[in-house]
């Protein structure tokens, strides 16, 4: 949009105000990029000289997190991270895709509205009333199964993955249901057309050509189900020790605020450390989104 | 061998239609997750509704917390939710708003544009707790704020500012173009057009923008709880420069901190029924923008 167009400008002061604006504007445009530059700068920097100290090897990949006698291995941390995860996406987007089939396509519309409406609701609550809720209702159900094992009863990882499934889904189903809708309809009635059933038409050819959208929402998933702190911190039981899913764990997330109030000197810088390490995935994250985002524009284009 | 004649004429009617009894499972199926999903909603809400409500009274609505006379009260965290927000708010739209202007107005950029929604997409995808560490290392050190309510808000502004940019865009993209070309057309400069034609246009957009970041900062309390701290039992100052320099709770951070360190879930699921029915507030608040931005 080049219009400068102003056939009787030429006052000084009217263009002065212009440009000042213009600027003004750019500076606001400007700020995202000025806060991703230097968050990223802050992190390397508050993170990166604990690495460097415990070493990156002893870091990344040391099985014990002991900070009182100087142990920082958060390998533990980062496989509950990636196990919970990827158990959280595994049942959540069968789910989501399937709920969100029944958004688009089955569902008469009304009653589609109102869940839609409920399950925006379920997107709105807090964390920390999500943790709550984890607390009082999911892990005292698996009390049982942790008696019967002879393990002690707390926090585990199957109650945060559960947590982090309900958490997720709403994200996924209204990413899919979005993208479902935006297949155009002459796919589906030209496969009708064919003699298809109405569920054939749908999961063989508007599910397949929503395909990308549904990528993204199971990346966004990943995204928040890997980021999700205060809710997992209240189920979790947060021992460092090597996932089991009846017994506690502890997340990349969950080991900041679990142990920020009393941590200082290098277990503090170790904890920027942690963070560093869960911005690098979510930039994996992040850019991989990115590029699937790009590459289904392109497709409809 | 079944020739098509035979087949015809097996007395099958036109309407005949194959049994598929898979498919019939498959549809209860997703009938099921769909209820499934529905009634894990509801029981949620109920749960939180029907353990949460007895905690609340006008005490604990209305005043802190008080040790020798043993009742308990959330005002001081209500007031600081209160204060967080308005003063995020006061940064976060202009920014925001701003920003969306330039990308849909004023960038010639192409480029440009390109690297400012890749950086408002990721702003997006950083989960709190990162924005906590980041606000506690950049605003509480470096800036030298300490552990206080500003850190808070200055931490919550850039936190919400992908959402104010998004919402604003979205409300600038659906002025129809002629609006634009009908002021230039006149003789309008650019920033009066802006000005008079854009922002009353999308006012509505906007204040979307500004429920949604609202909510989000009503639910946040990991980033909150790192640079804003957890202490909130006291009456909030009169002063509230002075107030906004101390270290102080929010609603989601004083449920948290209910729930594990004071171990008392019947305040802390008194805490979620109000945090409960400010999100159904807002979420029908938010419909009914959109209604009647719609409506327009």
């Amino acid at each position: 949009m080049e219009q400068n167009i102003s056939i009787i400008g030429g006052k000084k002061a009217k263009s002065a105000v212009e440009k000042t604006m213009h600027i003004v504007f750019l500076v606001c445009g400007l700020a995202a990029v000025i806060c991703v530059i230097c968050m990223t700068l802050y992190m390397i920097v508050s993170g990166g000289p604990a690495i460097a100290k415990i070493g990156v090897t002893k870091f990344l990949f040391g099985q014990i997190w002991k900070p009182q006698i100087g142990e920082y291995g958060i390998a533990p941390m980062i496989l509950s991270s990636i196990l919970a995860t990827f158990c959280a996406i595994l049942i959540a987007l069968p789910v989501g895709v399937l709920v969100a089939v029944f958004l688009a396509k089955l569902s008469p519309g009304r009653l589609s509205a109102g869940l839609r409406m409920i399950f925006d609701l379920l997107a709105g609550i807090p964390s920390v009333v999500y943790g709550l809720l984890g607390m009082i209702l999911i892990t005292p159900l698996l009390f049982r199964l942790q008696e019967q094992m002879g393990l002690p009863m707390g926090g585990s990882l199957l109650a945060a993955i559960i947590i982090l499934i309900i958490m997720i889904l709403p994200t996924i189903i209204s990413v899919s249901e979005t993208a479902i809708r935006a297949v155009p309809k002459q796919y589906e009635d030209a496969s009708l057309a064919l003699g298809t059933t109405k569920l054939q038409s749908i999961f063989r050819v508007t599910v397949p050509a929503a395909k990308s959208g549904i990528v993204a929402g199971m990346v966004l998933g990943v995204g928040r189900a890997i980021g999700e702190a205060m809710a997992v911190i209240m189920v979790a039981g947060n021992a460092a020790i090597m996932p089991e899913f009846l017994r506690p764990v502890r997340f990349l997330t969950t080991s900041i605020p679990f142990e920020w109030d009393y941590s200082s000197g290098l277990h503090r810088e170790a904890l920027y450390g942690i963070g560093l390490v869960l911005f690098v995935f979510i930039m994996i994250i992040n850019v991989v989104l990115n590029r699937i985002l790009k590459q289904g524009a392109g497709d409809r284009e | 061998m079944e020739t098509i004649s035979d087949k015809l004429s097996n007395n099958r009617k036109i309407t005949y239609r194959k049994r598929r009894p898979f498919e019939k499972i498959v549809y209860g199926v997703i009938w099921l997750l769909a209820i499934a999903v529905l009634a894990l909603v509801l029981y949620f809400i109920a749960t939180i509704l029907i353990r949460g409500i007895p905690a609340i009274s006008w005490t604990f609505l209305t005043t802190a917390s008080n040790p020798i006379k043993q009742t308990t009260g959330i005002f001081p965290s209500i007031a600081n939710t209160l204060y967080i927000i308005f003063f995020t708010l006061l940064l976060s739209v202009p920014i925001g708003v701003g920003g969306a202007i330039y990308l849909n107005e004023y960038a010639a950029n192409k480029r440009l544009v390109r690297i400012i929604e890749f950086a408002t997409e990721t702003l997006a995808g950083i989960p709190s707790i990162l924005y906590g560490v980041f606000g506690y290392v950049a605003f509480c050190i470096l800036f030298d704020l300490k552990v206080s309510l500003i850190a808070g808000v200055l931490t919550l502004t850039i936190m919400v500012l992908p959402i104010m940019i998004r919402t604003s865009q979205e409300a600038l993209r659906a002025v129809p173009k002629s609006y634009r070309e009908g002021a230039l057309g006149i003789g309008a400069t650019k920033w009066y057009m802006v000005r008079t034609i854009l922002l009353p246009s999308s006012l509505k957009g906007i204040l979307t923008g500004i429920i949604l970041s609202i909510g989000r900062m009503v639910g946040e309390s990991a980033a909150l709880l790192l640079v804003a701290g957890n202490s909130a039992n006291y009456m909030p100052q009169a002063n509230v420069f002075a107030q906004m320099a101390g270290s102080g709770s929010t609603l989601s951070v004083e449920l948290y901190t209910y729930a594990t360190s004071r171990g008392r879930n019947d305040i802390a699921f008194g805490i979620a029924a109000v945090l409960i029915v400010i999100v159904i507030a807002l979420n029908l608040l938010t419909r009914t923008v959109a209604r009647k931005l719609n409506k327009k």
